[in-house]
C-alpha cells in the first residue's frame, strides 16, 4: 500500500513504459479527457465527480482499466475459463504451456489459467466485502464520533486505536486460527483491521465540516442531527473515504493472499491466488511459473488499485479540481 | 387579521461559561415584533445582536452556553421550553433565519435546487417532484436568473448575492411568520446589498412576514426598518420607531452612535468617536453598562436603569436614569 506523501509518478510514466496495454490506456485516457470536457460542464455528486476525476487523470484511468478488466474476468470466470479449475489429470502434472492449457498445469494437472481466473473471484469477493463493510461501520463511527465529540469521541477513537495496533496479518491469523478458515471469517478478520482507518479518515473532515456555517444554517432550518450527518456531512467526507477504499482494497487482497499462502485462507482445493503460490512454491525450482503467475495476478491488481487511489487523491484535492 | 404580535421576547438572558463561571452575554432583553413589522436590531460588534438571534432560534451552543431565563413567545408557545423535536419542526417552519455569510452557509457539495427542495420536503408532506417544482418557483421568486437551467448547479457556481438569494429562498420556503436576518448584506458589496434589501422588502410586503434585521449599518436601518432596538453590551438601551430614533435619539449611546457616522452633508471633523471601551463580558458593571463612557453620568447610574417608555411617547423606550424623565433631548 502506498503511503500518503510518497512520490507520485505523473501520467507521463505511462507513456514511457510502452507496449500494447499502454496504447490502449492512452486511448482510454484521451477519450476520457475529451468526454470530461464535452459532457461534464458541471459537477454532480461526489461519485460522479470522482468518476470524472479518474477519467481526467491518466494514471488513474490506467489503474481503473486494469481493475475493471480483472474484476470482469473474475465475475465471468465460469464462462471464460477453458477448464474446470478443480479437474485433475495426473498425466498433465507440471506440464508446460500448450495450446489447450495456455499457462500450463500445476502439480495435480489442473489448468492454471482457469485457476487464476477462479482465484480472482475469492480475492475480489473477500476484499470488496470486507472493505465495503468496513466503510459502512468505520465511516458511520467516524462521522458519529466527530459530530458528537466529547466522551463518545474519545471512547470510540480509543477503541479504534486498539484495533489499529494489530497489524492486519496478525489480526487475520488470530481470527482465522480461532474461528476457522472460512470465507466469512476471512472477511471478518480483514474488516476488523480496516474499520479503524475508515473511522479515522471519516472523523477528521467531520470535525471541520461540522463547524462550518452551512451546518448551523441547516440547524436553523430545523434539520435533525441524523439528517445533518447523513445528507450534509457525509458527501463532504466521501472523497476521502473513497481514496482510502481504493488503497485498502489492495491491502485486503494482499492480506487474503497472505493468509491463503500460510494455509489459513480458504481451504484447498478451492483456487485462490495465495494458495496457488504456496502450492507452486513446492516446485519453484523446476516449475517457477506455478508461483510466478498468481503472484503476477496479485501484483497487477494491487498496482491498478494503488494507481486509482493515488489518482483519486490528486483529483479530489479541491484546489486542483477546478483548474 | 390577527393582531397578536408575531414574536414576543421577554426578559431573555443568555449566559456563557468562561473559566468555569457563567457570564450574561445578553441580559433581560425584551422586545415585541408585530406582524408585518421590521425591527432592526443595531449595535456594534459584540453587543449581543447575534446572540439574541441565536437565543431566539435556540441555537446557542450547548457546550458552553445556556438561556438562563426569559421567554420567547411565538404563536403563544414558549420556544425556550420546547424540546429538540418540537424545535426542529419550528425552525425553518414558523421561524427562519438568514445568515451573514452566503459564501459558506450553503453546502458546497449539494446542488442549490436540492438544498431548497430539501427544506420543503423536511417540513411539508410534498413529494420529491412537487418539492422540486416548488423549489424552482421559489428560486424564480427570489430572482435567480434562468433558475430552471441553474437548478442543479452547485453553490460555487454562484456569486455571493445569488447565494444570498438562495439562502432567502430556503428561509422563506415554508412561509415563516418571522424571519431573523443576521447581517444578511454585510458580506455583499454595496450594489448587491441594495438589491438584496429591495428583494427582502418586496417579499415581506408579499408574504406579510415579520422581520428582525440585525445590522450595524445605520444606513441600512434607515432604509428597511419600521422600528429600531439599539443594543449596547448585552442590553437593549433604546427602542423607537425608525424616524423618531434618527430625529430624537434619547439614550446617550444612541446619540453618540449617530454622531459617529460620517455623513456627506457634514464635515468629517464633526465626527465624534465614543471615548472609552465596551466593558468586557467578564467585568460588567452592576449598574448602567454605558456609565463609564457617558457624559451625562450621575450617581444613580451605579444602579441598573429599567427600560421605560417616555412620558411623551409610549412607543419610545429608553434605559437611562437621566433621559427617562425627559426633557433635554438633543438631535
Amino acid at each position: 500500500m502506498s503511503e500518503p506523501g510518497a512520490a507520485r509518478p505523473e501520467g507521463t510514466t505511462v507513456h514511457a513504459s510502452g507496449g500494447a496495454d499502454t496504447i490502449v490506456a492512452e486511448r482510454l485516457a484521451a477519450r476520457g479527457e475529451s468526454l470530461a470536457h464535452s459532457t461534464m460542464p458541471r459537477e454532480r455528486g461526489a461519485l460522479a465527480r470522482l468518476g470524472a476525476g479518474i477519467r481526467r487523470h491518466k494514471m488513474a484511468s490506467f489503474g481503473a482499466a486494469i481493475v475493471v478488466l480483472v474484476a470482469l474476468s473474475a465475475i465471468f470466470a465460469p464462462w471464460l475459463s477453458p477448464h474446470d479449475p478443480l479437474e485433475q489429470d495426473v498425466l498433465l502434472r507440471l506440464a508446460t504451456p500448450s495450446a489447450e492449457f495456455p499457462l500450463g498445469n500445476d502439480s495435480f494437472g489442473r489448468d492454471i489459467l482457469s485457476r487464476i481466473l477462479w482465484g480472482g473471484r475469492v480475492s475480489l469477493y473477500v476484499s470488496t466485502a470486507a472493505v465495503g463493510i468496513a466503510i459502512v461501520i468505520g465511516g458511520a463511527l467516524g462521522i458519529l464520533a466527530g459530530y458528537i465529540g466529547g466522551k463518545f469521541d474519545r471512547i470510540v477513537m480509543a477503541a479504534m486505536d486498539v484495533l489499529l495496533s494489530f497489524p492486519t496479518l496478525v489480526m487475520g491469523l488470530l481470527v482465522v486460527a480461532m474461528l476457522g478458515p472460512t470465507v466469512g471469517n476471512l472477511i471478518l478478520a480483514i474488516t476488523l483491521t480496516a474499520v479503524a482507518p475508515f473511522a479515522r479518515i471519516a472523523r477528521a473532515p467531520t470535525l471541520t465540516v461540522k463547524e462550518r456555517d452551512f451546518i448551523e444554517a441547516g440547524r436553523a432550518l430545523g434539520f435533525s442531527n441524523l439528517r445533518l450527518m447523513a445528507v450534509h456531512i457525509l458527501p463532504n467526507v466521501l472523497d476521502d473515504i473513497l481514496v482510502m477504499a481504493a488503497l485498502w482494497l489492495a491491502t485486503a487482497i494482499r492480506t487474503e493472499a497472505s493468509l491463503s499462502f500460510i494455509g489459513l485462507g480458504v481451504r484447498p482445493p478451492t483456487a485462490t491466488w495465495g494458495g496457488m503460490i504456496r502450492e507452486g512454491f513446492e516446485n519453484i525450482l523446476d516449475s517457477p511459473w506455478l508461483a510466478i503467475l498468481p503472484s503476477l495476478a496479485i501484483l497487477i491488481v494491487m498496482l491498478g488499485l494503488n494507481m486509482i487511489g493515488d489518482g483519486l487523491r490528486d483529483t479530489s484535492d479541491p484546489r486542483l479540481r477546478h483548474e | 387579521m390577527n393582531s397578536a404580535p408575531a414574536l414576543v421576547v421577554d426578559r431573555l438572558t443568555t449566559e456563557f461559561r468562561i473559566d468555569g463561571r457563567w457570564h450574561a452575554a445578553i441580559r433581560d432583553v425584551s422586545f415585541t415584533v408585530g406582524r408585518h413589522e421590521t425591527l432592526a436590531l443595531v449595535g456594534e460588534s459584540g453587543c449581543g445582536k447575534s446572540i439574541t438571534a441565536l437565543s431566539i432560534m435556540r441555537l446557542v451552543p450547548r457546550a458552553n452556553g445556556r438561556i438562563a431565563s426569559g421567554r420567547v413567545l411565538l404563536d403563544g408557545r414558549d420556544l425556550v421550553q420546547l424540546d429538540e423535536a418540537e424545535l426542529e419542526a419550528t425552525r425553518g417552519g414558523a421561524i427562519a433565519m438568514i445568515f451573514q455569510e452566503p459564501m459558506t452557509s450553503l453546502n458546497p457539495v449539494l446542488p442549490i435546487g436540492f438544498q431548497v427542495a430539501e427544506t420543503l420536503r423536511y417540513h411539508t408532506k410534498l413529494s420529491a417532484a412537487e418539492a422540486r417544482a416548488k423549489a424552482l418557483a421559489l428560486l424564480e421568486h427570489v430572482k435567480i436568473p434562468s433558475a430552471r437551467r441553474r437548478f442543479d448547479d452547485y453553490p460555487h457556481q454562484f456569486s455571493g448575492g445569488m447565494r444570498q438569494r438562495v439562502m432567502i429562498a430556503m428561509a422563506l420556503a415554508c412561509k415563516p411568520q418571522i424571519v431573523l436576518a443576521d447581517e444578511p448584506t454585510t458580506a455583499l458589496d454595496v450594489t448587491i446589498q441594495a438589491q438584496v434589501l429591495a428583494l427582502l422588502a418586496e417579499l415581506k410586503a408579499e408574504t406579510g412576514m415579520a422581520l428582525i434585521f440585525i445590522t450595524h449599518n445605520l444606513g441600512v436601518v434607515a432604509s428597511i426598518a419600521d422600528r429600531v432596538a439599539v443594543m449596547y453590551a448585552g442590553d437593549i438601551v433604546e427602542t423607537a420607531p425608525v424616524t423618531t430614533l434618527f430625529e430624537r435619539p434619547m439614550h446617550p449611546y444612541t446619540e453618540a452612535l449617530l454622531s459617529s457616522i460620517p455623513r456627506v452633508d457634514r464635515d468629517a471633523g464633526d465626527l465624534k468617536p465614543i471615548a472609552g471601551q465596551v466593558p468586557p463580558i467578564t467585568a460588567m458593571p452592576a449598574g448602567c453598562r454605558y456609565a463609564d463612557r457617558c457624559p451625562l453620568r450621575i450617581e444613580r447610574c451605579a444602579t441598573r436603569p429599567p427600560l421605560v417608555a417616555l412620558p411623551s411617547d409610549p412607543r419610545h423606550e429608553v434605559r437611562c436614569w437621566v433621559r427617562a424623565g425627559e426633557p433635554g433631548a438633543s438631535a
